[in-house]
């Protein structure tokens, strides 16, 4: 097991992400962001916390679970049966830069299953993708808009986000 | 924000959904908690989600049915599944051979799942071991309607949180009732007291060896409880003079304005419908405020949804 990311350098690569996408985003657009189930939810709150700051308006943030839209849910071999938990999203997307975020951008499945999972409900302005760790292996041609920190991890291995909410701790390990 | 995911371990493993009185407590929450998750596809714009693409639900209803008909229908529908309407009513052909000859037929269809209704108790048991698909009881004779209960129990919990410690009356027909079995079961083991109420012609001979009270009068029991489920009268199942005249049926069990009046002021009232009006219940109490009629039928809808899935992906993983 070896840390790539400290809770410091977790929380620096953030600053780094928000202020990013404040600068790439003209200010009259209404930026939201969404979150994926369920690291990328607590990413997102702390990145939307960020910019409302950074903006001085509130900046929403959304929950979307992915589960119904995954491309394995029929296969035996995605043999984790995933439980299907709320989306909850209390805005209109309509028009609005979506700011998705997830914790690891890998296959880019779970990028391709919430586009979809976005796209039923309503048509957003754009779609940008921010991710704490930008990972080698992808499988879908999608690329991140934002990444926090990249490396060229084995297939192998697992990068795993660990933070204070959900896991007690936060760090970025590979095991 | 709590996050971390107590039910991480848990794995629905069913492929048919027969009944609750086998499932666990841990089950029927499960099925709860996904059921939440469904809740929201019917309020947006696009009402539809994927998981069920590309597979086949067929309703075999053998007995008229408008609401649990349609909801199967619906939430297969908004699953992307494609649904058939299996019409076939039962003919003077013995209903083991009938059965087993539409299980085949179905078979060679390449059907995934069956929502069945059967005026034979055990038909949905009887159709899960000669086929390959999935089943789901829609009701069979007086035994279970697992879905019915499940929406009951679903509309509780959204409301009060929790079903455990609640006190619930289960009122009228329960002789003939398997929504009364069905609630029974799921509530009971959701922590629930369960008290059935009616007539001693409409108590079920077995009444002894469930894990419910019996009362045989509405009044004793209206203002203790928290949650009533009055049950139609099943005029179609009735043989004999269960109860002297309507009018006397209504007098004594009928949830009137009057009887409310005596309730708790949060008491929810229940119907699986279609209502009897001025039988089981007066229009008043069936429209008034304290009525979650409407929204158990809303809640059925994500309820079938996720039993259409949870069976489906138990069938799929291999389970």
């Amino acid at each position: 097991m070896k840390v790539i990311l400290d809770s410091e350098q977790i929380e620096r690569t953030l600053d780094n992400l928000a202020s990013r996408i404040i600068s790439d985003i003209p200010a009259p657009v209404d930026i939201t962001v969404i979150g994926i189930r369920s690291r990328g939810e607590i990413l997102a709150q702390r990145l939307s916390s960020r910019l409302s700051k950074k903006l001085d308006r509130d900046v929403p943030c959304g929950t979307l679970d992915i589960t119904l839209y995954r491309d394995d849910l029929n296969s035996p071999q995605g043999a984790t049966q995933p439980q299907v938990r709320t989306t909850e999203i209390g805005f209109d997307i309509n028009d609005r830069i979506i700011i998705l975020v997830d914790d690891v951008l890998y296959t880019g499945r779970s990028a391709r299953a919430a586009m979809d999972a976005l796209i039923d409900l309503g048509r957003p302005k754009a779609i940008k993708l921010a991710v704490l760790v930008n990972r080698a292996g992808r499988e879908f041609p999608i690329q991140a808009d934002y990444t926090g920190y990249k490396t060229d991890v084995a297939p192998g291995k697992l990068v795993q986000v660990n933070l204070v909410e959900s896991d007690g701790k936060d760090e970025v390990v590979i095991e | 924000m709590a996050l971390i995911r107590k039910s991480k371990q848990f794995k629905w493993h069913r492929k048919h959904l027969l009944g609750l009185r086998q499932l666990s407590a841990e089950e029927i929450t499960y099925i709860l908690d996904t059921a939440k998750g469904f809740e929201q596809i019917s309020t947006r714009s696009v009402k539809k989600a994927p998981p069920l693409r590309g597979k086949v639900v067929v309703n075999l209803f053998f007995e008229d049915s408008t609401r649990t008909r349609n909801s199967f229908a619906l939430a297969a529908s908004r699953l992307s599944a494609d649904v058939i309407e299996f019409t076939e009513k039962v003919s003077s052909v013995s209903k083991g051979e009938t059965l087993l000859d539409t299980a085949r037929n179905l078979e060679a269809m390449g059907i995934d799942i069956v929502v069945i209704r059967h005026n034979a108790g055990g038909a949905s048991v009887f159709l899960s071991r000669n086929i390959n698909a999935c089943v789901v009881n829609a009701g069979d004779g007086f035994c279970e309607h697992p879905t019915q209960g499940l929406l009951d129990v679903y509309t509780i919990r959204k409301i009060k949180g929790t079903l455990e410690g609640l006190k619930i009356a289960i009122v009228g027909d329960i002789a003939h009732s398997r929504v009364a079995r069905s609630d029974m079961w799921a509530m009971a083991k959701l922590g629930a007291e369960v008290i059935f109420v009616g007539p001693p012609t409409l108590m079920p001979a077995e009444v002894k060896q469930l894990p419910v009270s019996v009362s045989y009068s509405l009044d004793d029991v209206i203002e203790k409880v928290d949650v009533v489920n009055m049950l139609r009268i099943q005029f179609e199942r009735l043989g004999g003079n269960p109860f002297p005249s309507v009018r006397e049926y209504s007098h004594y069990f009928g949830l009137t304005v009057e009887r409310m009046k005596k309730a708790k002021p949060d008491i929810l009232v229940m119907h699986p419908g279609p209502i009897n009006r001025g039988l089981e219940m007066e229009s008043e109490v069936a429209d008034g405020a304290n009525s979650v009629i409407l929204q158990q039928v809303k809640n059925g809808l994500a309820v079938r949804m996720a039993v259409l899935f949870l069976v489906n992906q138990a069938a799929a993983l291999g389970n």
